[in-house]
């Protein structure tokens, strides 16, 4: 039964995903001139002012891809509502927001996996301002692009509409 | 409720359904030996198992030979699933060279996934060695799932034969299971997830450079294949710590809604199956019914309180759910409240949202589908077999309240299988309750509490309950990793397995000796609305007067607090 279940068939499995679909097998890689830069599917830290920022993670030290984990910190727990109070008022400043200005909730809370690669587009175009003035492009330009690398829902009825935070960054810096 | 949400939950439940009906009928064929299209491929790989193993799987065994045999299998897997943890830093896949875990997570780790709940104290991607992952768990992934079918099938047995000894063949339910049903599915599902993103390679980690120039190592391995059957035997033990939450076991809303379907499947099928192999069908659909009701029920209560959502965060201004700590953005708050009632009324475990950062009502739904015994719709096999033993005490209680002999398909209910039921019944849910006091009073429970205030107790409630339960789901907080909770929890893992597979194989020996009494004037039709009303409700209230008084002080009074606007 070991041998069946336990060797044969991830065998099998790893045989035909390899050849069928060795991009996905493999970890959806992408690659900026030539080198890898990450994986599709796997949101890395952005801080700097000239690239979109993706959500707070509690993977690691931050998006550590080898050590994948949410906050689980309960709903009334005051480190917590501290913790997405403070990021709220980051997310404001960075983005030059008024005091007490609505911040989209997926930038002030963690995500279950800390290694979310997407925001809402909410949240992509709270922050369309500021990277259009790091990168002396047209407030315009770079909300298009945030329509643009919007993905609908799957099927045009599963999940919910998203952007993801390392493709966008990537056609940034090809611009 | 927005009309793009109601789509995405009715669309699951009728293509669920739409394909657990075939399902059921292939099941009822398999587990009966009848020929299925399969046979040209599997039966020759079940006769070479059978001759390498030196069994007869035609023989036919009484209750306690089938009893024996299980907990021989069982045993043993603990065993060898201990050995090889604690060697695989000598063996070979092993990448990133991965040394033998402590010896008390190994023992909880064994216990875990040879029970079916697939609880995890360690973080997969930095623990285990692709050897283990495959050759070890994955492989008690298959067999795990295929021991539950089998007591289910043992225990229908038991209703259909008429003065029988025996209940079939362990070895031969256990083999066909495997092969006939979750092999071959698991292969299919596998290669699906793989098309949307989810890995399959024996690659060390990769090392790259991020856009911002930092390092990032991404976790690899054979992950889809374990994926596969993780769902499809509800036994929920992730690849990796974020179980279905990470992006490379779950990176789509479609192998969302897949894994969801993989996880439904085959206990869904099983309430129909339970129709063919009784030869009656209207027994399956009343099942069925009677599960349905709870799941909406629970599924409904999870989603409004999740929608409703943290008022303490919105205080802060926000825009959007204010529920979205420890969800992903493209699963978002339906999603992921589908996902956690799903995961719960099965015995799969598996997460696509943190539960401990559930908002309070949305976490105790959780809790509560698993301390009713996961018996809505429930694990593969286990669910069959809980709901059974629901259907034993409620036909008991309709005779009482008539005055008519209980009896079900037939057979005569008497002391002996009403003692059995109520063990099965008593066993898990005094191994929650006795497990979580013990924990709430002794220094080793509560200095591993992650949380302050009630949600502190809800940490210390769900580990013993997802553990005596055979869940694995967890309010992650809690640091399970200690010797305290490791044995504890690895002790309730195996009363809640065998304190209640052993009390139904008795049941089954018992039912099997009888007479099949044909229907008269006097017997209470067990089909219809009126008997699945009556079945959910027994569920219902057993369930809540064995533990509202620890959910009320735990879940219950931190709801309250957040809306009385109080954190801790």
């Amino acid at each position: 039964m070991t041998l069946i279940t336990g060797i044969a068939y991830p065998l099998v499995v790893t045989g035909l995903a390899q050849v069928i679909f060795p991009k996905q097998a493999n970890g959806s890689l992408v690659y900026q001139n030539g080198k890898p830069v990450g994986s599709a599917l796997i949101g890395q830290s952005f801080s700097d002012p000239r690239y979109f920022h993706g959500r707070p993670s509690q993977a690691g030290k931050g998006y550590d891809a080898a050590s994948s984990g949410g906050s689980n910190l309960g709903p009334t727990n005051k480190t917590f509502l501290a913790g997405a109070a403070a990021q709220a008022d980051r997310v404001r400043q960075d983005n030059n927001l008024a005091p007490g200005a609505p911040v989209p909730s997926d930038l002030i809370t963690a995500s279950a996996s800390g290694l979310d690669p997407d925001i809402t587009p909410e949240a992509a175009q709270i922050q369309a301002a500021r990277v259009a003035k790091g990168r002396d492009l047209s407030v315009e330009k770079v909300q298009a692009l945030v329509e643009q690398y919007t993905k609908g829902r799957q099927f045009g009825f599963l999940g919910e509409p998203r952007v993801n935070v390392l493709e966008l960054n990537m056609a940034l810096d090809s611009i | 409720m927005s009309g793009n949400e109601l789509l995405q939950l009715g669309f699951y439940l009728v293509v669920l359904v739409l394909l657990a009906i075939p399902l059921g009928r292939y099941m009822a064929k398999v587990l009966q030996g009848e020929k299925t299209f399969m046979d040209v491929v599997m039966g020759p790989l079940e006769r070479i198992i059978y001759r390498a193993c030196g069994i007869d799987g035609q023989q036919e065994m009484t209750w306690r030979e089938y009893a024996a045999s299980l907990l021989a299998f069982n045993i043993l897997g603990i065993i060898s699933l201990l050995l090889l943890q604690l060697a695989q830093g000598l063996l070979p896949l092993n990448p990133q060279g991965f040394g033998a875990p402590r010896w008390d997570l190994a023992l909880n780790t064994a216990v875990s996934f040879v029970t079916n709940t697939n609880w995890q104290a360690y973080s997969g991607e930095s623990t285990m060695s692709y050897l283990t992952q495959m050759a070890g768990l994955t492989v008690h992934n298959f067999v795990s799932a295929a021991t539950g079918v089998a007591v289910a099938a043992a225990l229908i047995r038991g209703l259909t034969r008429r003065q029988a000894n025996s209940i079939g063949n362990f070895w031969s339910d256990l083999t066909r299971t495997t092969l006939w049903i979750l092999l071959p599915l698991s292969l299919l599902g596998a290669l699906v997830l793989v098309s949307q993103g989810v890995i399959q390679n024996f690659s060390p980690y990769v090392n790259v450079h991020t856009l911002q120039g930092a390092n990032q190592t991404l976790a690899m391995g054979p992950v889809a294949s374990q994926e596969a059957i993780k769902e499809l035997g509800t036994n929920g033990g992730g690849f990796f710590n974020a179980n279905s939450a990470h992006p490379f076991e779950n990176p789509t809303p479609f192998t969302n809604l897949f894994e969801m379907l993989y996880i439904l499947l085959i206990p869904v099928g099983l309430t129909f199956a339970f129709g063919h192999m009784v030869k009656d069908t209207k027994q399956g659909r009343v099942l069925f019914a009677a599960a349905l009701v709870l799941f909406v029920l629970m599924l409904g209560t999870v989603y409004s309180s999740e929608i409703a959502g943290n008022p303490l965060v919105s205080k802060i201004g926000i825009r959007g759910a204010s529920a979205m700590e420890g969800k992903e953005v493209r699963f978002g708050v339906v999603n992921s409240a589908l996902w956690a009632a799903i995961t719960t009324v099965t015995s799969c475990g598996a997460v696509n949202a943190m539960h401990d950062s559930l908002t309070p009502l949305g976490g105790m739904i959780p809790m509560l589908a698993i301390m009713l015994g996961e018996c809505v719709f429930g694990g593969v096999g286990t669910g069959l077999y809980s709901l059974l033993t629901f259907v034993i005490l409620t036909v008991f209680i309709v005779g009482l309240m008539v005055g008519r002999t209980p009896e079900y398909l037939g057979k005569k209910i008497e002391g002996f299988e009403m003692k059995m039921a109520v063990l099965a019944v008593l066993i898990p849910s005094a191994s929650i309750l006795l497990g979580s006091g013990l924990a709430t009073v002794i220094p080793a429970g509560t200095s591993s509490i992650a949380n302050p205030g009630p949600h502190g107790l809800s940490e210390i409630l769900y580990a013993f309950s997802s553990a005596s339960g055979n869940n694995g789901s967890a309010f992650a907080g809690i640091n399970a990793n200690t010797l305290f909770y490791n044995l504890a929890l690895a002790l309730a893992m195996f009363i809640g397995r065998f304190g209640v597979i052993i009390p139904l194989l008795a049941v089954a020996g018992s039912l099997a000796k009888k007479k099949i009494a044909p229907a008269g004037a006097g017997t209470f039709e067990t089909t219809g609305g009126l008997f699945a009303g009556l079945l959910s409700g027994v569920i219902l209230i057993v369930g809540a007067l064995t533990f509202f008084p620890a959910l009320a002080l735990g879940p219950i009074v931190e709801q309250l607090m957040m809306w009385a606007g109080k954190a801790f």
